[in-house]
């Protein structure tokens, strides 16, 4: 008779990339067994907080820990920043969520990543190189300095293409710019996999439509139970309505509605901003902050909806 | 007892509860019916006539003694009453609120063929509450035995057979994917029907028959239902996981902002707390004039909830009548009372939208009534050309759900062909040891009709694992004796080996 220990949800790392990018490593043995590439999980920081879906970007069997990468854009997102130390315990953390990513047999694949949506590009990245797939990696990021998991990407992909907007590192441009270049050095691809936000996993749609090329994105609409239970992280694929959480996160980009989908995921954002000034002012924060910073509902891998307003560090990087 | 009851010496009106000024409690979250006091229950347990033929416990889904428990209310032997319920029922107070009582134990009451039947859901709730007031609980001699049994969802189902279970001497652990357990009674049932605190009481009950509770687990995905039968080491496993997907209606402008589902609206409301916004984080900005789809008891939960969190006006768009609306009559009545606004015979063509993404208001056709349908009601059609036009900035979809895929993608369970878990008569599945009943078996019901499943399942499990059932030597069978055998019932698997041996 095996009783299961369940998790308390310890940090057991963090690192930091820059000043709104953190990486966490949550300690939970049978998630990290059951977890799978594309996958997601829902994170309760403490017990007032929301529950916000954040995409698993690693996960380790052996060490059992689940890795998350997040963006402080919103209130809980910086308030996890703070609060967030090694040591320290989430709330709550449940999943995995999701229908994990098809790991096709494609020969050839590109993966395409930007901003934040290069941390969990990247355990697709590995299953396809695992599964014996040629693997090209276009990463995208606003500079030089927000540039994290190169060397990781290095290790499993067959290319890497890299860039940034300022040229400061890798090659200068859009990500599709990127994604030009792969397909030109390349005509024989067949799939791409697009994370991001969407801005940009849209500009990577209409990128390969004409080439008719197999496109998956990984949609992140607000979400509140991650069971298909509340319905609101309905999309609209061809002439359907589908639940992000239960019936993806994945869908053919090339049928995707993405501008209902961004516009979805401004519903709240009033409301973030009131709980993100409240919390500013009651931490007694100097820093200042965007009008548009204000994204509490962000989904880790590609915080979400004022990509298109805000000054956002990642906001131009992503084909936008 | 003294003299014989009868129709025209008992009370002839029903006694009246107690209920919070609809002006007053349209503004907060308490409960609106108060319960009964002392007196109330007393004077209500007189109108029992104790009738000979009970019609009343067939009337009830997990067959409760009702006149045995009033009768005791009637001697003020409260914790005699209290025993009686939790023979059959272990959570009174959930039960005595949210039953719809007219359609099941009271329809069929004999006092209610002259009178109003006798109040007992409220006589239920009054003994509930006594008891978790006085803080009793019936925690019978249990004899452990090697038996370890799993339930998936922590709703009223899976209360119910891990009651029963851990009752039986199984090891029972009981698995939420919710921060907190309870199913739909926490997320879905508002806090004015049936308080947490309430919730909390059963629950701890159950922990102190030694049921484990694990939150944050989501069954199907973190671990399957067949690593449960196999690598876990469960011996069987019940699944309640509820309907819960929630029907979308598919008109034009459905995925404009402003337009949700009930369960998203109740979800935020009651479970994450947005009513507190922003002492808790996540937000529900409610309209000026919601508009809520649908005439059930989660549409009604829907409006109450609206009003209470500041909108202006609510309406409540049905495309029947009133007398085929499948709310529950007093749920109706309190949401007139508190100042929702019926639109009976109506039914939404499109959403309309605001240019900027969000609902500006909704385009309805007036309907009438034509001939009886597969479901017996009336057929509503279209009146032509009655189309018309309101504002409205918020709404909410009540028009029922369908069944949660996890299970279906994530294990071998056989599903019918509308998705749900497929089950036989004792609720068992394709899967040798692994149950299933409540809402993912039937559909979308009520509480007590899952906790009937519960236990329903709870007796086949037994069975299944060769456990004595106490109770079944004198409920199974036609009372004659055939299909037992010295009393005991030959399907139990104890007796067949004993009988091999």
């Amino acid at each position: 008779m095996k009783a299961i220990a369940m998790s308390n949800f310890e940090i057991v790392a963090r690192e930091d990339f820059s000043d709104v990018t953190y990486l966490l490593e949550v300690r939970h043995p049978l998630m990290a067994k059951a977890a799978r590439p594309g996958q997601f999980v829902i994170v309760m920081l403490n017990e007032q907080g929301e529950r916000i879906p954040l995409t698993i970007a690693d996960f380790d069997r052996n060490k059992g820990t689940i890795t998350l990468v997040i963006q402080a854009v919103g209130k809980t997102t910086k308030q996890m920043q703070q609060e967030c130390q090694v040591g320290t315990s989430l709330y709550g953390m449940v999943g995995p969520m999701g229908i994990p990513s098809p790991i096709s047999h494609a020969k050839k694949v590109l993966c395409v990543g930007g901003g934040l949506g290069v941390a969990p590009i990247f355990p697709q990245a590995r299953g396809f190189k695992e599964s014996g797939a040629y693997v090209i990696a276009v990463l995208g990021f606003r500079n030089k300095d927000l540039v994290f998991w190169e060397d990781k990407f290095k290790a499993c992909c067959d290319e890497l293409i890299l860039c940034t907007n300022d040229g400061s590192a890798g090659m200068k441009g859009m990500i599709t710019d990127g994604i030009k270049v792969a397909m030109a050095g390349h005509p024989d691809i067949d799939e791409v996999v697009a994370i991001g936000p969407p801005v940009m996993m849209k500009a990577c749609a209409d990128a390969t439509r004409a080439a008719k090329i197999k496109t998956m994105v990984s949609v992140n609409p607000i979400m509140v139970d991650g069971t298909g239970m509340c319905g609101g992280c309905r999309v609209k694929v061809g002439d359907q309505v589908k639940f992000a959480c239960v019936d993806g996160p994945d869908f053919d980009g090339h049928l995707v509605d993405f501008d209902d989908l961004m516009s979805r995921l401004k519903r709240y954002t009033k409301d973030e901003k009131v709980a993100h000034e409240r919390w500013s002012e009651s931490c007694r924060m100097t820093k200042q902050v965007g009008p548009g910073a204000l994204d509490a509902l962000a989904r880790g891998r590609s915080p979400q909806s004022e990509r298109l307003e805000l000054p956002d560090p990642f906001e131009d990087a992503p084909g936008g | 007892m003294a003299k014989k009851k009868t129709i025209r010496t008992i009370p002839q009106e029903r006694t009246p509860m107690r209920e919070q000024d609809p002006q007053l409690r349209a503004k907060n979250f308490e409960e609106v019916a108060c319960g009964y006091s002392l007196e109330d229950a007393l004077r209500e347990s007189e109108r029992c006539l104790m009738c000979p033929d009970e019609p009343c416990i067939a009337g009830c889904p997990v067959g409760i003694n009702i006149p045995g428990f009033i009768q005791k209310i009637g001697e003020k032997n409260f914790r005699g009453a209290y025993d009686i319920l939790t023979d059959t029922n272990l959570l009174p107070s959930i039960c005595g609120r949210v039953c719809p009582q007219e359609n099941q134990c009271e329809g069929v009451c004999t006092v209610g063929e002259s009178l109003e039947a006798v109040a007992i859901g409220r006589l239920e709730r009054f003994v509930g509450d006594t008891a978790i007031k006085e803080g009793w609980i019936n925690i019978p001699y249990i004899e452990p035995n090697r038996f370890r049994v799993g339930i998936v969802g922590s709703g009223p189902a899976g209360m119910a057979c891990a009651a029963d279970m851990a009752k039986a001497g199984c090891d029972v652990t009981v698995y939420e994917a919710f921060h907190q357990p309870g199913g739909v009674l926490r997320y879905g049932i508002p806090d004015f029907r049936l308080p947490n605190a309430v919730i909390d009481a059963e629950i701890n009950n159950l922990k102190k028959f030694g049921v484990k509770f694990e939150c944050n687990t989501l069954v199907g995905r973190l671990f399957t239902i067949e690593q449960m039968i196999g690598e876990m080491g469960f011996h069987a496993v019940f699944v309640g996981v509820g309907a819960g997907y929630p029907t979308m209606l598919r008109i034009p402008g459905d995925s404009l902002n402003g337009v949700l589902s009930a369960n998203e609206l109740l979800t935020r409301c009651n479970l994450m707390r947005a009513r507190d916004f922003p002492k808790f984080d996540t937000p529900l900005p409610i309209g000026k004039r919601v508009a809520v789809v649908g005439a059930g008891n989660t549409a009604m939960d829907a409006m109450r909830v609206s009003i209470r969190l500041g909108a202006e006006k609510v309406y409540c768009i049905y495309r029947r009548s009133r007398t085929e609306a499948p709310a529950r009559a007093e749920e109706v009545h309190h949401a007139e009372q508190e100042g929702v606004e019926f639109h009976w015979l109506t039914n939404p063509v499109s959403v309309l939208d605001d240019g900027k993404g969000s609902v500006r208001g909704m385009r309805c056709v007036r309907m009438e009534l034509g001939e009886p349908d597969d479901s017996g009601r009336r057929r509503p059609v279209p009146v032509a050309g009655s189309e018309f036009d309101f504002e409205t900035d918020l709404i909410v979809y009540a028009i029922g759900t369908n069944a949660n895929p996890i299970m279906g993608q994530t294990s071998k369970l056989k599903l019918n062909k509308w998705g749900y878990i497929g089950a036989d008569e004792n609720l068992a599945t394709s899967v040798a040891g692994v149950f299933a009943g409540g809402d993912i078996v039937t559909g979308a019901a009520t509480v007590i009709e899952a906790m009937g499943a519960g236990r329903k399942a709870a007796r086949s499990m037994k069975a299944y694992l060769g456990i004595r059932d106490p109770a079944l030597p004198y409920i199974s069978g036609d009372g004659t004796g055939a299909g037992t055998l010295f009393g005991i019932d030959t399907r139990e698997r104890n007796f067949a080996r004993v009988r091999v041996a």
